[in-house]
């Protein structure tokens, strides 16, 4: 089992992360979207965005760590790809980091621009740091139209993946999905 | 020149004594903030939300010799709505409520005073709010009025009204405990 990457493939933690946020990622996305519709008798009205608000706090947390992670290792090189391929991927990929590391500091400032902390479920909460007149509106306008691009940007994404897996038929998507090719039969 | 200004004061005298009961106008000490709008809804029937808007400017003339002559005119920037919550107050201030990108302002402006002795009165006027203009009438009362400590003149309000949501095209429900607003003006104003 390979814990960290290589130059061929993604090792557990980093597929784990990749997989686990998309889907967590998808959800809190989901819930975001329809807790904002909600009747106000409806028994979701605040275990929604209560659901919402402590997910994305824990989602940018294992953000941090997952930029750490892909600080601490190698890059899998994609020499299947064109130079052009190369350079858009990794625009995509950064991103996904920038869009979802501000669409989840606005929702934090949604929640805490009258100086009041985000409670994390029942465990922990974070305090405010500013408290201003308005954030709250300024903050909201940009936690939904960067959400709306992330899911763009998210079907942009996998259309290239499965691109990739299913007309050039390549490693591409499997690397992230079975992780490193493994050569213990040739290095043996 | 000096003739001008003497003819002037000789004018403006002759005016004051001509008409020794004409109401003053003031404007409300928005500087100082001695004025204050608040609301209060019930929340769910078990307890008052209480709210204000920390916002808006207006104007009253007032005479105590004829108080059924006093008009009022205030204008209310609604995005400025504060209920110590911030979702709230951003929810508040959305389409769901009072939209306050569409109708950001919201206004009332009297037009008639009947006045029952003893410094109160019913204030008859328009309210504008979320788009939509109705009658309401407001009960005031005067609280008193007279010379500061700073060389201006002072009068002071307190009027209180209560409107239906409804009424003004808000119409998401909050439960049946909570379909009517009621609106507190404190206002003091400084004679101009």
């Amino acid at each position: 089992m390979v814990i960290k990457d290589t130059p061929t493939g993604y090792g557990l933690i980093s597929r784990w992360l990749h997989w686990g946020m998309a889907l967590a990622i998808f959800v809190v996305f989901g819930i975001g979207v329809w807790m904002v519709g909600l009747d106000y008798q409806s028994p979701y009205y605040r275990l929604g965005p209560d659901i919402h608000r402590s997910a994305g706090i824990l989602l940018l947390i294992v953000l941090g760590f997952r930029l750490l992670w892909r600080a601490f290792n190698t890059k899998p090189v994609g020499t299947e790809l064109t130079a052009f391929e190369r350079a858009g991927s990794r625009l995509v990929h950064w991103s996904f980091y920038v869009l979802l590391a501000v669409i989840m500091v606005s929702g934090y400032f949604i929640s805490s621009a009258d100086g009041q902390p985000v409670a994390v479920f029942d465990w922990f909460s974070i305090p405010a740091v500013t408290k201003q007149q308005g954030l709250a509106d300024s903050a909201g306008f940009v936690h939904r139209w960067l959400a709306y691009g992330t899911m763009a940007l998210a079907l942009a994404h996998s259309v290239a993946a499965l691109k990739h897996h299913f007309s050039n038929k390549d490693q591409i998507m499997r690397r992230m999905w079975n992780g490193p090719p493994t050569t213990k039969k040739q290095a043996s | 020149m000096k003739f001008a200004s003497f003819t002037l004061a000789i004018m403006t005298s002759a005016l004051a004594l001509a008409s020794p009961s004409m109401a003053e106008n003031y404007a409300f000490d928005i500087k100082g903030q001695h004025a204050f709008i608040d609301f209060r809804i019930k929340h769910l029937g078990y307890s008052w939300l209480l709210g204000r808007f920390d916002k808006f400017n207006g104007n009253f003339s007032f005479d105590d010799k004829n108080p059924a002559a006093s008009k009022v005119k205030v204008d209310i920037d609604v995005a400025s709505l504060n209920s110590n919550h911030a979702e709230r107050d951003k929810h508040l201030r959305g389409p769901d409520f009072l939209d306050v990108g569409k109708f950001p302002t919201a206004t009332f402006e009297s037009t008639e005073v009947k006045s029952s002795g003893d410094g109160k009165a019913q204030i008859i006027g328009q309210l504008t709010l979320h788009g939509v203009t109705k009658p309401v009438t407001i009960d005031a009362e005067r609280i008193g009025g007279g010379a500061d400590p700073w060389g201006g003149f002072r009068q002071g309000f307190t009027g209180k009204t209560k409107i239906t949501l409804a009424d003004f095209g808000i119409t998401k429900d909050l439960g049946p405990a909570s379909k009517e607003v009621e609106l507190t003006f404190n206002l003091e104003g400084v004679k101009q």
